[in-house]
């Protein structure tokens, strides 16, 4: 059933995180978590670790979620996630308890880029390997954006933010982006994806797909920011497009399925797969962005944007190794 | 009259363990630490045999531990965790989020030295570095008050004038690794004293009362972003519970108390009605006290004890009435303040006898760190200093540390 979501089924079922917040004008989190609870199946829970979404949707005394919703820490998002989970199971167990009277809760976690690669990777890990049935959405603006864009674990290689500046010497980070999607299916779990705002269809379609399997899910969504990756508003869906089409960021899915981890390459990705002149040059993402402006201005730094476009190269190779297109 | 009753050797640990598998809470989530290990392995074979409905969730660590009782107590279960010194160090920042979120969490703390250096011994710096977090903190002199104690915290936490969690400390290996002959309630008898847990409501954001729980027909949104207009008031509504704290808790121990014939206070004062000199403290040290008091009184002196047995909420009251009269008092503290004048239990008591106008000498005792022993010969020598204090009527130096080298 999850393969027959429209944009019009999608239309027609109400929002859920109301008008009102105050993220960012362009900011692509608001629009990843109206997709997501879209793609909700009947009674919800979300746990929301600290975060800009966390901190624009929930100023008391006003909230815009119109779902049942706790914000515990920044860490911990999953392991709340699994005390939610755990309670429910028991009331159902017993039949007692406030949330006995439902055939089913589904449990959502969402998370930014800092609160999953970094400090919440241990109770997110932790969580995984306990099995619980949950969905984990890690939103992926690449940087603690809501403390002022500072370098995290997901913060691509010579990206420049506060705390990777672009320096005469140092040109922005000098590390690259942790495979965090790749890492989560290695714990196999039933079901791991990435996904874009740019493609909402397979977006939902994933979110559904990650709520109906047994067991934990974790879906890596690309989540571009304005203030951050330092581009006009109305860019985002067209550079989230950009990370897709360029294989900076390619869509799959991974599926533990009869003790083997199953790579499957998504249709905007498998496009490029079946047709690798598709595939864009790495340039077109990058310089789109402010955030990457040392490698064009005040010379362009051919070395360092080819250095990213091997590693575009060799990461897309790895994910189309796994997916059994090599 | 108090009901049948079944005498079980249980120390410290599985007393706590065996309290829980008779309340047989939704959620226990938690991870062994020593001396508090032995909470989660008896009741990690209970789950395996099982002897009761709780969702067990061995988590990868203490932060999550407490981390996921708060996800499952704002769900609605009955949640439980347990933990001892670096455990409760590394829960830290969500013991205040549990709190705020006034949810009503029962944690044992099985006392133990912080690191560092390491060490696994009692003493109580680690709830005293949680002193300030919003939770009740209870402290047991034997097993037998652990097990009863565990019991009566739900019905505390829960109580609505509280929602408020509570932490049940004893000491640990003195009780928690110690056999001791425990009187247990029929587990009929515990489940009606614990009855289900019952709702507070709250407005949601259409006007209508609902229960404050993560339901999906009545949706509330639970730890928003709270800033200078409202954050203070929040504070002021924790401020309140824990000052309607202590009468639920006295209500609750004599309650118990005619069920089991122990009851509870906030104080447990010994021997104390004549006594012109005392001590006053917390947790195991003080039963072994009574002897010391006992011994004393053989003599003639007029030596008793007060136990504090609530130390937050801090029962500013029963301590002023109990002690006022008294010549000398000697606090005892087992834990430090590093900079600070004397241990934690004595600032609290000093500042409350400022506004006294007849107000004993009181001097200050800090002993029994990273588990240093504290046997009846040195109590008796901080019973002796109380004896030359009330006898020249000044203290020579107001802060001790006893039983420690050079």
């Amino acid at each position: 059933m999850s393969e027959k979501i429209t944009i019009k089924d999608l239309a027609q079922k109400p929002d859920l995180l109301m008008p009102g917040h105050r993220l960012c004008a362009g900011c692509a989190a608001g629009t990843i978590v109206r997709l997501v609870l879209k793609a909700t199946r009947g009674p919800t829970i979300i746990t929301n670790a600290t975060g800009c979404l966390e901190v624009a949707t929930t100023i008391f005394p006003y909230s815009s979620w119109k779902v049942p919703w706790i914000h515990n820490a920044f860490e911990n998002a999953a392991a709340t996630a699994s005390g939610i989970e755990a309670a429910f199971n028991a009331m159902k167990r017993t039949g007692k308890g406030p949330l006995a009277k439902y055939e089913h809760v589904d449990v959502i976690a969402f998370a930014g880029d800092g609160g999953t690669y970094d400090i919440g990777f241990q109770a997110l890990s932790g969580a995984f390997e306990r099995g619980h049935d949950f969905l984990y959405i890690l939103y992926d603006n690449e940087a603690y954006m809501n403390t002022g864009i500072q370098r995290s674990g997901g913060t691509p290689r010579c990206a420049w933010t506060t705390t990777s500046p672009a320096g005469s010497v140092i040109p922005g980070k000098r590390e690259w982006k942790k495979p965090i999607a790749r890492i989560a299916a290695e714990h196999e779990i039933p079901y791991v994806a990435t996904a874009s705002p740019a493609y909402p269809i397979d977006l939902v379609r994933k979110v559904r797909k990650g709520l109906e399997v047994e067991g934990p899910a974790f879906i890596h969504v690309l989540s571009p920011c304005t203030r951050g990756w330092r581009y006009p508003p109305e860019k985002t869906i067209k550079i989230a497009k950009l990370a897709v089409e360029t294989c900076f960021f390619p869509l799959w899915e991974a599926e533990f399925k009869d003790g083997e981890i199953v790579y499957t390459l998504s249709a905007p990705s498998e496009r490029i797969a079946r047709k690798p002149e598709l595939k864009k040059p790495v340039e077109e993402y990058l310089k789109l962005q402010g955030r990457f402006s040392h490698l064009f201005r005040p010379k362009k730094r051919e070395d360092l944007i080819n250095e990213i476009q091997q590693w575009v190269d060799r990461e897309w190779k790895l994910i189309l190794k796994r997916c059994g297109k090599l | 009259m108090a009901v049948k009753q079944i005498v079980m050797g249980l120390n410290g640990d599985e007393a706590v363990a065996y309290a829980i598998k008779q309340v047989d809470p939704d959620v226990v989530a938690a991870y062994p630490i020593t001396p508090q290990t032995i909470i989660v392995e008896r009741f990690s074979e209970y789950v395996a045999n099982g002897e009761v409905h709780t969702e067990f969730v061995a988590v990868e660590s203490e932060h999550s531990a407490l981390s996921a009782c708060v996800g499952a107590a704002a769900a609605g279960a009955r949640a439980f965790t347990a933990t001892a010194a670096n455990g409760l160090a590394l829960m830290w920042e969500i013991l205040y989020i549990a709190s705020s979120c006034r949810l009503p969490i029962v944690m044992a703390i099985v006392n133990r030295a912080l690191s560092g250096p390491i060490n696994i011994h009692p003493d109580h710096s680690d709830a005293m570095g949680a002193r300030d977090s919003g939770w009740i903190q209870i402290f047991c002199e034997n097993s037998q008050e652990a097990y009863d104690s565990i019991i009566q915290a739900w019905r505390i936490a829960e109580h609505p004038d509280v929602q408020l969690p509570v932490m049940v400390c004893l000491d640990g290996f003195v009780l928690s690794h110690t056999l001791e002959n425990v009187m247990t309630l029929p587990d009929d008898v515990v489940k009606k004293f614990v009855g289900e847990r019952k709702f507070v409501t709250v407005k949601n954001h259409f006007g209508k009362e609902v229960p404050f729980i993560l339901d999906p027909e009545n949706p509330i949104t639970i730890g928003p972003l709270d800033l200078y207009d409202f954050y203070f008031e929040h504070k002021m509504q924790q401020i309140d519970a824990m000052g309607k704290a202590p009468k639920v808790i006295e209500e609750i121990g004599k309650e118990y108390g005619e069920l089991s014939g122990r009851t509870y206070g906030l104080v447990h004062p010994y021997k104390l009605e004549d006594a012109e000199i005392a001590i006053v403290g917390l947790g195991s040290t003080m039963g072994t006290a009574k002897i010391v008091v006992d011994k004393l009184r053989e003599k003639g002196v007029k030596a008793g004890l007060l136990r504090i047995r609530s130390f937050r909420p801090f029962p500013v009251q029963q301590i002023i009435e109990n002690l006022k009269d008294k010549k000398v008092i000697g606090v005892l503290d087992r834990a430090v303040s590093f900079g600070a004048y004397g241990g934690p239990l004595f600032s609290e008591i000093r500042n409350i006898f400022y506004d006294q106008d007849i107000r004993p000498l009181i001097s200050n005792y800090i002993y029994g760190l990273g588990g240093r022993d504290m046997p009846p010969q040195r109590l008796m020598i901080i019973f002796e200093d109380l004896q030359k204090i009330a006898e020249t009527g000044r203290i020579e130096k107001t802060v001790k540390y006893i039983g420690v080298r050079g």
